[in-house]
């Protein structure tokens, strides 16, 4: 194995520091922020709300609608056209199956529930913190989920498993292998799964038992954000 | 419409809802630098109240326009993202969007506040364009003003990237600052009822027949104005609007001057 | 043995486990996963008996029967008025519901409720696809003609209020406006002088922020009477 040390000095096992915060968007009905690394997410849900065209709506359920989007400035060199693109429309709709499992919206029919995710600064990870961001920004708006959705990637750097890649590792030379994973911290089953790369079964499968553990600190790290606005002050 | 009526109501009475004269700013107002700094070249972010609004400033290498040979140029976007505000939807830009954009871009540009011939490294062959793109992140009253602050703060946080040749290496950053040489920034005057106010909440700009955004530069000089609203003004008001921007886009200024780096 | 695993008035998130054992009984913003009792909300818990439940935080105004709330009048036809409540989809005024007046057929519906009028209603009923209808007909609703509306989240409209409407009197004595509290988050306020009103919103969204702090009513007092001095 040629990547015996991680650039930034991590355990390869371990994520980098992680930041939440709650409420950052105060038009919004419940907001989130969500920092891995230099990977800054913010995500705001409006709704339940009306849902246009009429065709979409479900008379038995409300929907979730996802909305990804990279800032134009918040790309690793040049500017991001502002816009749709078809990876920022493929990310969007993966994010909603990441989420959908866990939230309950059969008491808004035909409604809709927007989340609006936008990267301000990126570093790798960028829809796994988006994920994150909106998982927690959901609870946030009060609406009912069987579980938080935690995520990050994991996968090879140079022949080595390991967890949350920042850009110089998915960009190494001697090839990496990229996993975003989603996953619902109390059952451990996944949501999200896409690969990039190269890899023996062998080391998917440990690549991916890599994911758990860190998923549970996020969880810590997220669970934490959400009820700290609400805790008393302590004097 | 019961909001308006009443934001007229205590206008006629000398009052706002918040309990603040009519020539002045929300409180404290922030400016942070660096929120995108790994990724843009310049970045800030403002505050007014709860209005928050980000920019960012990306370095990209072009060719000078053939009626300018020597001068580098700048483009300002503005995007109202639908996280923003329930007001706004995805889509193509909005006349609203389009509208701040070119009266940020107006500000810096006819101020001459960037030395565009500083940005031009070959003449006729290569120079520097600065991209400015400003999100609203929460959108509540007076974006003119706050998209104006961020813009000017993020042009004066960037560096400018390694050029190895014709390509632009974005990871690495000299310590060479934009040439900013002049400060321009943008204070906007409102009229609601028959009273001049600056820095409206969302109920103030419903209840807004006119406005003036008049852009100032630090020695106190006009260089930029766009009046908006369906009413007319009189020459009086335009004067007494003009004033008062000037004096205020001085509180601006401050701001500037003390901001901050960014931290969560 | 079942087993409770938090405190009463705890803050519990969305997968929080809040009990073990069959002994006890999931209901509002709970629900049972195999052995555990889990929260589906972010909120607070109460725990009545062998019964918890978990009461939201945050949120959209979800109509309910009787709900007295506040809303603005954004369409009509020649039968009804659609009236803005801050639900996805907006309620229905029907005629026979608007006064208890005789409204003659082909009258000018306009001179009761016109477009962007502010009406104090009452939720009459809401089916299983959520439509709602309002009335009119009871004490104290009516069209608002003058004074403000702010809007608080819906969810903290009961600290408001207080218990027996204890609060919103506290914050009427201390300001002499008219408050009326819609369910749904819409906060009418009216009063004489503007400093006044102001004061009233001041203590409504202190109210709002504080909400899930005990010795609430206490720190409001202390509130209203340092402004008092100002």
């Amino acid at each position: 194995m040629s990547y015996n040390k991680r650039f930034d000095g991590r355990k390869f096992t371990e994520t980098r520091p992680m930041k939440a915060k709650t409420g950052v968007v105060k038009n919004a009905v419940g907001s989130a922020m969500f920092q891995i690394g230099k990977t800054r997410a913010i995500a705001a849900v409006y709704g339940p709300r009306e849902l246009h065209p009429k065709h979409l709506q479900d008379p038995s359920s409300g929907r979730l609608r996802c909305h990804y989007n990279m800032m134009a400035f918040s790309g690793s060199g040049d500017r991001v056209r502002p816009g749709p693109s078809r990876r920022s429309k493929e990310i969007s709709y993966v994010t909603e199956l990441a989420l959908s499992p866990v939230l309950d919206l059969s008491a808004f029919p035909k409604t809709v529930v927007d989340v609006f995710i936008e990267l301000v600064q990126t570093d790798a990870g960028t829809r796994c913190a988006g994920i994150c961001a909106a998982s927690m920004a959901l609870a946030d708006a009060g609406l009912k989920m069987k579980d938080l959705v935690c995520a990050v990637s994991v996968g090879l750097v140079g022949g080595t498993p390991v967890v949350d890649l920042n850009y110089e590792e998915e960009a190494y030379e001697e090839g990496a292998v990229d996993i975003p994973i989603a996953m619902t911290p109390r059952d451990g089953k996944f949501s999200l799964l896409q690969l990039d790369g190269d890899l023996s079964k062998e080391d998917f499968e440990k690549a991916l038992a890599l994911a758990k553990d860190a998923c549970q600190k996020i969880y810590e790290v997220q669970k934490n954000a959400l009820k700290e606005r609400y805790v008393e002050d302590k004097k | 419409m019961i909001k308006t009526d009443y934001i007229k109501e205590l206008a006629r009475k000398g009052e706002r809802a918040d309990g603040r004269k009519f020539d002045e700013y929300r409180t404290p107002i922030t400016v942070e630098f660096g929120v995108s700094s790994k990724s843009a070249e310049g970045s800030a972010r403002v505050l007014i109240g709860d209005t928050e609004v980000i920019a960012g400033v990306k370095m990209e290498l072009g060719k000078p326009y053939p009626d300018k040979p020597d001068e580098g140029s700048i483009m300002v976007n503005v995007e109202l993202l639908p996280l923003a505000s329930p007001k706004f939807e995805n889509g193509p830009p909005s006349i609203d969007a389009i509208e701040l954009a070119r009266v940020v871009d107006r500000a810096i540009r006819e101020s001459g506040s960037i030395n565009f011939k500083k940005l031009c490294i070959e003449e006729g062959e290569k120079s520097w364009t600065v991209i400015i793109d400003i999100y609203p992140i929460n959108a509540a009253g007076n974006l003119f003003d706050a998209c104006s602050l961020a813009a000017l703060a993020a042009v004066k946080d960037a560096r400018l990237p390694k050029l190895e040749g014709d390509v632009v290496d974005y990871k690495n950053r000299t310590d060479e600052k934009l040439p900013v040489e002049k400060d321009a920034l943008e204070c906007t005057v409102y009229k609601v009822g028959n009273v001049l106010m600056i820095d409206p909440t969302e109920d103030e700009e419903q209840a807004a027949s006119a406005r003036l955004t008049v852009g100032v530069t630090e020695k106190g000089r006009i260089c930029a104005m766009q009046k908006g609203g369906y009413e007319k003004l009189t020459q009086e008001e335009i004067i007494q609007m003009v004033d008062l921007a000037i004096a205020k886009t001085a509180e601006l200024r401050k701001a500037l001057e003390n901001g901050k780096l960014y931290e969560i | 043995m079942g087993e409770i695993l938090v405190k009463e008035k705890e803050i519990v998130a969305p997968g929080d486990v809040l009990a073990s054992g069959m002994d006890y009984i999931p209901t509002d913003g709970a629900f049972r996963d195999g052995e555990n009792i889990v929260s589906s909300l972010l909120g607070l818990v109460y725990i009545k008996g062998r019964l918890i439940k978990v009461l939201p935080l945050n949120g959209v105004y979800i109509p309910k029967k009787d709900d007295v709330v506040i809303g603005r009048v954004s369409d009509m036809t020649y039968s009804s008025w659609f009236v803005d409540v801050g639900y996805a989809y907006d309620a229905v005024l029907s005629l026979k519901d608007a006064s208890s007046d005789y409204i003659e057929r082909g009258a000018d519906l306009t001179t009761y409720f016109n477009i962007d009028d502010f009406i104090i209603a009452k939720v009459l009923k809401v089916n299983k696809s959520m439509a709602i209808d309002l009335t009119m007909k009871g004490p104290g609703l009516r069209k608002i003609t003058r004074g403000t509306v702010i809007t608080i989240t819906p969810q903290k409209v009961p600290r408001v209020v207080g218990k027996m409407g204890s609060m919103v009197s506290l914050i009427k004595e201390n300001t002499g406006c008219q408050i009326v509290a819609g369910q749904n988050g819409r906060i009418w306020i009216n009063g004489t002088v503007p400093d006044m009103e102001r004061l009233a919103v001041k203590a409504i969204k202190f109210i709002e922020q504080n909400a899930h702090k005990s010795g609430l009513t206490e720190m409001v007092k202390t509130m209203l009477s340092k402004e008092a001095k100002k």
